[in-house]
Order: structure tokens, then sequence, then C-alpha cells
């Protein structure tokens, strides 16, 4: 196995989630989008750590889970309190900063 | 695996058969992966959406354990599909009053910039890989095991890991504060 | 951590002696239980207390009885292991290269046949038994916990034990019927838990962690009635002010654990107290990173036991239930303080420079606070805030006596004074509960008729907290003063440097702790009674805890008579100090005032002399006046305060508490809010604003600039073409600016992709 064909899936999938995130107008997908970029990392890092044979790499990316844990909470908190303000969660509404 | 290299006489995990079946493993994975990742992104139906990122999270638990990640594949199964999907599922469900559902269709402009960004930052990594990594091999003896990540967690690694800990007391209080009704 | 530096005594010539041993009777090793049992009441009463048919409280006395009979057990246990065990000393490795091989009293090891010599310091050496688990263990480091038990932790347990027991015992008639009765009983068994675990501490950071859960504790029981605002305010503000001082011992902690750790081999820090201590004693430590861990230890003394400035917690702290102020007063929390220092004496006695020296931080702490708590106890009307401030006062007296290097005197006078406060505050909640008020001058009066019980425990109390011979107070007091070495006039000296300022301090205290505790005699049980409603006397589960204290309070003072006392026979002088104070390798050489006549004669003329102007001023003149007024007064119409400015300038500083209050919250809060506040503003309006504003006149500047120069010589067509092209530029930007998250996540995406694509072109 060549340490490229990881890390290219990692590249795609990263890249897909950057679409998804730009794109959706739904608050919960560009959530998900984001899973979807944090598990490309995650990928890199356990390729990396198969790579070098060593332990940090898998520790690294069970933190990144551990965070991700935590981020998806705040983010859907926040998503709720969204929507139980404005009846809506589209997030190309929310422009209440623009210049 | 191990059986299998006294059976065969076959250095596990490096010998000619186990790579192309590992290969095998990998194309399907890939393949399985990117297309829900890319049905995921476009499909109109969050609840769908929510179905396709589950299994494009299992396939990237398939992967760690190509890549003799067995426990963080575990902790991907355990914490992504097991705790975070649901989490989504109820966000969807929560908020299904803003859109019966159904997502809204992207603004085309939207959707343009995005393709864009996507698609250059796509090719920029992916260049710059393919310059790097070329002809470097994952050469892996044996898996790691759960004992060698617990250790390494817990010594070298105690100190984020407590900070870890800290953050997700801080997420969980925030993530209450936030939601309540008051 | 105890395999790396323990080696048998015969196998180590180069080791220094700790003065531990593993060895020792199964009670000594076995202290761990003692805390045990309240913590499991703990846990019991959570789950079970409400469905119990006394909801709980009957588990949380069994539990705390049979934690007092265990250390009952301990200490007579201890009174063995001190005179007759002769087992084997553990020894500290250290780096052959710092071991200065000096010689303290450690090496009276040698001498163990002749263990009848009353000298402590000369008489063979009380080995303190440790016995240690592994916690855990990280990157080489094992960090354990286990039980350091020795003359301190022994007397702590006993009286940590005892108080809490009678506490409990009072509580189920005094809260009897609260709503959250069950709920109080499972935070008093954790208090408890919470302080023995303190007590019998094996290394810094499990007197961290028993240090914190003492705080919540009290921040729970202090708030216990939380539905009235003032007494949720007072739980915060206990545990906001006791945050402030943790943050020196955690900084504390963490110097001494890798300044240790830097002369130990194979390690890189040891969170053990004996190792400490022994550490510091043998002057392998720099005396700068001593000092430094000191100071930041005195931060945390200071909030926990009341000290000079952060004192201000604890008179509000008087917000909970009486109990749990004589729990948190006597034995519990504010001592933990002064525990601290006593157990880490090491640290303090090298880092602070007590030996020799007439004046140290610790000392003038101790000083000062002693005398703010005195003064401030006069002004006070509600009964349970003057006993708050004698505690400050008195915990002051202890910091002092720390301070000066006597330190037997020290732990002696927490010893006494936890009796006759506990004693004096349970009396008030006595008399509170049949009065419904802790106000003197408006709800009390001449209960002593009323209650006589409660009366002659209440005056024994104060007699002890006065210090007037024989009562406990007046032992442990004197003991301090003769230890400050500064009565020099006529004999008596000998203690660790010459501390005169610190002997007057503590005679000036001593008259004013007289005088008040007359006034608050006088305001409560004499003149007429000023409230409403029939008295009547408290029940027996309050009293008879009122007789136990009070007759420890008469006789606590027995047990250290002073050296060259010649009314008793040696073998009774000094018994306290023989079992208690250690005489070990994690123990400094600290020298040991000789007891005076002198001054024991001077200091209780003092203390009469305040008794008798405060009795003239209440008994005498405010008596005469309540009878030629009708009614019962509490002071002077035209007192004192009325006729001069000056004792009025006075009476108001007290009555505003030095304005401490004012000071922290109006002037350090809100000065450090406001002014941030303004920065923040400030910076967005002058940078962020300024920097947008400067952008714009640059432009309008530059295009002045065309304008001026270039338009004059150049044609007009080119000129506008220009300005059109830098309108339709701004007029394209602003539409960057639109307000949609994902517009700016993608520019900044781009933006990354792009500079990374060009880094990896270049690169």
């Amino acid at each position: 196995m060549y340490l490229n064909q990881f890390l290219l899936l990692s590249a795609v999938l990263f890249a897909i989630g950057v679409y998804g995130v730009l794109a959706r107008r739904n608050g919960v997908l560009v959530l998900m989008s984001i899973e979807l970029i944090l598990n490309a990392v995650n990928i890199n890092l356990v390729a990396f750590a198969a790579f070098r044979e060593s332990i940090p790499g898998e520790v690294f990316a069970l933190f990144v889970i551990a965070v991700a844990a935590a981020e998806v909470g705040v983010g859907l908190a926040m998503i709720l309190l969204l929507y139980r303000n404005r009846r809506n969660i589209d997030l190309t509404e929310i422009d209440l900063m623009k210049g | 695996m191990n059986v299998y290299a006294e059976m065969t006489g076959l250095d596990p995990l490096t010998s000619g058969e186990v790579v192309v079946a590992q290969n095998i493993a990998f194309g399907l994975i890939a393949i399985i992966m990117i297309f829900s990742a890319l049905r995921m992104v476009t499909t109109r139906n969050v609840v769908h959406a929510a179905l396709y990122l589950v299994i494009v999270l299992a396939g990237a638990a398939a992967i760690f354990i190509l890549l003799g990640a067995e426990f963080v594949g575990v902790t991907q199964v355990l914490v992504y599909i097991g705790a975070i999907v649901v989490l989504f599922l109820f966000g969807i469900m929560l908020t299904r009053g803003a859109f019966g559902g159904i997502n809204l269709e992207e603004k085309a402009e939207q959707r343009k910039m995005s393709i864009l960004v996507a698609g250059l930052l796509a090719v920029v990594t992916g260049g710059a890989l393919i310059n790097t990594f070329s002809d470097a091999e994952i050469a892996r003896s044996s898996p790691s095991t759960t004992a060698t990540v617990g250790d390494s967690i817990f010594s070298q690694f105690i100190i984020p890991f407590e900070a870890v800990s800290v953050l997700l007391l801080a997420a969980l209080i925030g993530a209450i504060v936030v939601a309540r009704k008051d | 951590m105890t395999e790396f530096f323990i080696i048998a005594e015969s196998a180590s010539q180069s080791g220094i002696p700790l003065g531990i041993t593993s060895g020792g009777s199964w009670l000594l090793r076995n202290a761990w239980i003692i805390p045990l049992l309240p913590a499991l009441s703990f846990l019991g009463i959570l789950f079970f207390g409400k469905r119990m048919p006394k909801k709980g409280a009957e588990l949380g006395i069994t539990a705390v009885g049979a934690a007092f009979v265990l250390a009952v057990l301990t200490g007579i246990a201890w009174f063995d292991h001190r005179d007759n065990y002769h087992g084997e000393e553990a020894h500290l490795a250290v780096a052959a290269s710092e071991h200065h091989a000096e010689e303290g009293h450690s090496d009276h090891e040698k001498e163990h046949d002749e263990h009848s010599d009353y000298d402590h310091g000369h008489g063979h050496s009380s080995l303190a038994v440790s016995n240690t688990v592994t916690w855990f263990q990280t990157n080489g480091v094992d960090l354990s916990v286990g039980v350091l038990v020795d003359g301190l932790s022994v007397m702590m347990l006993f009286v940590v034990t005892l108080i809490s027991l009678l506490v409990h015992i009072y509580s189920t008639d005094y809260v009897g019927g609260d709503r959250r009765y069950t709920h109080y009983f499972a935070f008093l068994s954790l208090f408890s838990a919470s302080m023995l675990t303190l007590v019998i501490s094996e290394n810094t950071l499990q007197l961290l962690v028993a240090w914190e859960l003492v705080g919540v504790c009290s921040f729970a029981l202090i708030g216990h009635w939380w539905e009235e605002k003032p007494n949720s305010d007072a739980a915060l503000k206990a545990f906001l002010t006791n945050r402030v001082g943790d943050m020196g011992l955690l900084v504390g902690v963490t110097i001494l654990f890798f300044s240790v750790g830097s002369v130990l081999p194979d390690t890189f820090g040891s969170f053990s107290i004996a190792v400490t201590n022994t550490v510091a004693n043998n002057g392998l430590l720099s005396h700068t990173a001593l000092l430094v861990a000191a100071a930041c230890l005195m931060a945390a003394v200071m909030s926990k036991s009341g000290q000079f400035f952060l004192h201000t917690w604890l008179p509000d702290a008087m917000a909970g239930p009486t109990p749990v102020s004589a729990l948190i007063h006597a034995a519990t929390m504010v001592v933990a303080g002064v525990f601290m220092i006593a157990r880490l004496y090491g640290v303090f006695f090298e880092g602070l420079s007590i030996g020799g020296s007439s004046i140290n931080l610790m000392a003038l702490v101790g000083g000062i606070t002693t005398l703010v708590g005195a003064s401030l106890a006069f002004v006070q009307r509600d009964i349970k805030k003057v006993l708050a401030y004698s505690t400050i006062s008195q915990l002051g007296y202890m910091v002092l006596a720390l301070g000066v290097g006597a330190w037997t005197a020290a732990v002696f006078h927490l010893f006494t004074h936890a009796f006759f406060k506990a004693c004096l505050f349970l009396g008030s909640g006595s008399v509170a509960h049949a009065v419904h008020s802790f106000d003197m001058k408006s709800d009390m009066g001449g209960m002593r008729k009323a209650m006589p019980h409660t009366y002659r425990t209440f005056i024994i109390g104060s007699i002890a907290l006065a210090g007037l011979p024989p009562l406990a107070g007046f032992w442990s007091k004197d003991e301090i003063l003769a230890g400050t070495g500064g009565w020099g006039l006529f004999g008596g000296t000998g203690g660790n440097g010459a501390y005169t300022l610190m002997l007057v301090m503590g005679m000036i205290t001593a008259a004013l702790t007289a005088a008040y505790m007359t006034r608050c005699v006088y305001l409560t049980f004499f003149g007429e009674f000023r409230g409403h409603g029939d008295l009547h006397e408290s029940g027996p589960r309050i009293v008879v805890p009122l007789w136990i204290l009070a007759g420890f309070a008469v006789i606590a003072g027995l047990f250290n008579l002073p050296k060259g006392f010649q009314l008793v026979p040696d073998s009774f002088q000094e018994r306290f100090g023989h079992y208690v104070e250690p005489v070990a390798g994690y123990f400094p050489t600290i020298a040991h005032a000789t007891p005076s006549w002198s001054l024991a004669i001077v200091s209780t003329l003092i203390v009469l002399g305040g008794v008798t102007a405060a009795w003239w001023y209440y008994f005498v003149k405010v008596e005469a006046a309540s009878k030629a007024a009708g009614k019962s007064l509490t002071e002077l119409p035209n007192g004192p305060t009325t006729v001069y400015p000056l004792a009025k300038l006075i009476h108001n500083l007290l009555d505003k508490k030095y304005y401490l209050d004012h000071l922290y919250t109006g002037i350090i809060a809100g000065g450090t809010k406001g002014p941030l506040a303004r920065v923040a503003y400030r910076f967005n309006q002058q940078v962020i604003d300024g920097t947008v504003d400067r952008v714009g006149e640059t432009a309008v500047k530059s295009g002045q600039f065309v304008y001026d120069k270039i338009d004059q010589l150049v044609v007009d067509g080119a000129v506008n073409t220009s300005g059109r092209l830098s309108s339709e530029a701004g007029g394209e930007l602003r539409k960057v600016q639109s307000g949609k998250v994902q517009s700016y996540a993608a520019i900044l995406f781009a933006a990354a992709t792009v500079l990374a694509g060009i880094l990896i072109v270049i690169v």
C-alpha cells in the first residue's frame, strides 16, 4: 500500500467537505460537512502513524474524535438556538454583519 | 493474521497476497466513501445526508483498521456512528420545521463559487501530495495494540488528555447554556 | 513514590534520615480508615438517607462516632509508638554530589536507648508512620496516596472527630425539621471526611485535593439556606476568596515538586511531604525557591485560615447554620491553613528564615491579623460575628506563633482553641435557638436565668478564650508569648529569635480579647431581656455537647504544662509537646523558649486589665445607666464614641471593617473592570476604527495629491477614468462584506489554498 492513496483519499474528502461547508444552506448540513473535514484529517493522521509505525498519530486522531464530539454538541446547540429565535436555519439568511 | 502467517509462512501485512487484498479493499472503500461523501453534500433530503454521513464514517473506520489502527477504528464507530450521528439526527428532527426536512436548493452563484474553491483545494493538495510522497510505502509489520495506545495517552499525552477532558466539560456546559430555554 | 528513596538503614550510609518508617502498629498504618468512614457515610446518606427513620442523621453519627473511637485508639497506639518503637527508618538517597552531609539533629537516631528523656530535641526521634500506595504512574513519576501519621496528625484526628461528632449530635436538634436535613448531614460527613483526609495526607498533592474538597463542602454548608440572597452571596464569597489562595497553594506545591526533584536522583519531582521537608531542612534547596514557595503557600494560608487581608469571607460565612460555623471555626476548614504550615514546617522555617531573625512575613501576617480581628470583634452586634472575628484573631495568634518558631505552642493553641471556640459557637447557637436571632443588642440580654447551662458553659469558654489561668487558653497563649523570645527582661528567652514586636502584638490582643468577650457576655447574658418570646433552655442534644466541650476547655491546658512548672512532677510536663512535636528528619531543628513566671504573671494582669475595663464600662456604668433609663441599654447614651471625635472615628473605621470590603469590591474589582472596559472601548474606537478612518483619509489625501499634482498635468479623461475605476473597485469590494458566513469562509479557504500553492511552488 502506498501512503499516497490514503492521503489522496483524504484530500478528496477534505475538498468535498469544504464544498459542503461553502455550498449548503442548512446549518445542520454544514456541521456534517465539518465532520467530513475532520475525518479527512483523521485519515491523514492515522496514515502517517502507520507510515512511521508510531503511536502519536493515532493518539491525536483520538483527540480529534473527542474534540469533534464537543464541537458537534456546541454547534448543534447554537443551531437550535438559531432555530428557536428565527424559525430558520438557513445560513444565507444570517447576514446581520453585512457591511 | 498470525494464524494465517504461520500457515502460509508469509509475513503478515507485507506479503504480496495480503497487499493485493488490502489494495482491493482500499479501492472499494475509497470509491464508496467518495460517492457517499458527494451524495451527502448534494442530496436535498437532510435525513439521507445523515445516512450518507454514516457510510462515510464507517468507511473511515474501515480505513483505520486497514491501516492497523484498530483502537481508533473502534472508537470511530462508537463515538461517531454511535453518538455523533444520533446527535445529528436529533438536530435534524428538532429543526425540521425549517424546511420540512428538504434542504433548500443551493443558489447557483454560491454553488459555482464553492465548486471553484473546493476544486482549487483538491488540485493544490493533490498536486503537492503526488509531488512529495510519490513512492512512500506503508509497510507495517503489526497492528498497534490498544495497550500501546493507552500507554501513550496516559504517559506522554497525559496533559493533552486532561485538557481534552476539561474541553469536553466546557462544551457540555456551554451546550446546555446555549440551548436551554430561559 | 515510596520505592525510589527508601533504603534500609543498614544498607545506606549516604542517605539522609527521613524520620519516617513503614512499620508501626496496624492502627497507625491504616489510619486511612478514619476518613473513609465519614466518606462512606456521605454516600450512604446521599443515596439512602431520605428513606431512613432519622433521615440519615443516624448514619452520619455512627460513622463519625466510629471514626472518633478509632482516632482515640490511634492516639493510644501513637503514645506507645512514640516511646517504644525502634523500627527501621527510611532514608532518602540524594544525588551524591549534592549531599552536604549536614549534621542536623537527625544524628540522634543513635540514641535509641535513652527514650525516657522528656526534653524533646534530645530524646529519641519520633518516627512518623508512612504507608502509601501508588495512585497512578505517568511518565516515570509515581503519584502515591497514603497516610503520614505522626503526633500532629493523631492530634488533629482526635480533635476533628470529636468536634465533628459533637456537632453532628447538636445538629440533630438545631437543624431538626429543616427541609434539606438529609442533604445537610451528607455534607457534614463529607466535610469531616475531607478534613480527616487532609490531616493524614502523605503528600502535597493529596493535601491539595483534600484542601479543595474542604472548600467545596464549606461552600455547600455556608450556603445551606441559599434561598436567601445574603447566604448564597456569603457562600460564593467564601469560595471565591479561597480560590485566590488556592492558586497560591497550587503554585507553591508545583514549585516544591520540581525543586525537590532537582536534588533527587532518577526523578524530576516529588510531592512527598516528608521528603520535601527533609530536603529543605538539610539545606539542599536554594533559598530563593523555598522563599517563593513559602510565600505562595502563605497566600493559601491567608485565604483558608482567614488571615489579614483575605479574612473578609470568614465573618460572612456566619450565614451558615451555627453548628457548621462551629465545625468550620474549631476543627475543620480554617485550621487547615495552620495545619498546612505546621505540616510543611521545614519549608517555611527555611524559606522565611524563621530561626534567628526578629521579623518575617508569617509572623507579621499573624500579628496584624490577630490585632485586626480582635479590634473588629468589639463593634459587632451579631454574637456569631463577635466569635468569627475572635476566630480570625486566634488564628492570627497561631500563625504568629508558627512565624516566630513556637511550633508546639501554635499547635497546642490550635488544640485548645478548638474546644473553647466550638463551645462558644455552639453556645451562641443555643442562645439563638431560643430567641431566633443573633443580634445581641436588640434580641438578647439577661439570658443567664433562663438558660443556666448555656450560660455556664459560655462563661467557661469565654474565660478560656480570654486566657485566665488555669483554663485551656491561658496555657497555650502563654506558651506563644514565651515562644516569641521577646521577653528578655526577666529570663524566659531562648526562642528562635527576638520577636519583640510580636510579643507586644500578642499582649495587646490578649487585653482586647478579654475585653470583647466581657462585652459579649454582658450583652448576651446580663442586663434585662430585650427580645420577645419565652426563653427556655435548649434540649439535651444541645446541652450535653456544650458541657463536654466546656470540660475540655477547662482541662485541655493541663496536657502541656510548661517545663519547669514546679507544682507537678516532671512526668506531667510538656506531655503534648513530647507526643506531638516531631523529632525527626522531616522536622526542622527549632529552639524552644523557656517558660517564664514573670511573663505569665504580666500577661495574666494584662488580661485582667482588659476584663476590668470592659467590666467597669458594661457591668457598672451601662448597668447604672440602664437602671436610670428604666430599660436595658447596650451602651452608654453619652459614651466615648459620642463625646470624643477620635473615638467616633475609630468606631466608624471598625464598623466599616477597615473598609476592606469597599477596597475589594469598589476599588479593586471596580477599578479593574472599568479601565479594562475603557481600554477595550478605546482600542475599538481608536485602533480599529482609526485604521479604517486612516485608510479612508489616506485615500482621500492621495486622491487630493493626485488631483493637485497630476490632474493639472494630465488630461481630464484619464483622471475621470481612474476615478471611475476606483469607485467601481470600491463598489465591488463592498460586496465582499456581505455578512454571509459562507462567503467569508470561501474567501478564507481560497486565500489559504492560493497561499499554500505559492508556498509549494516556491519550496
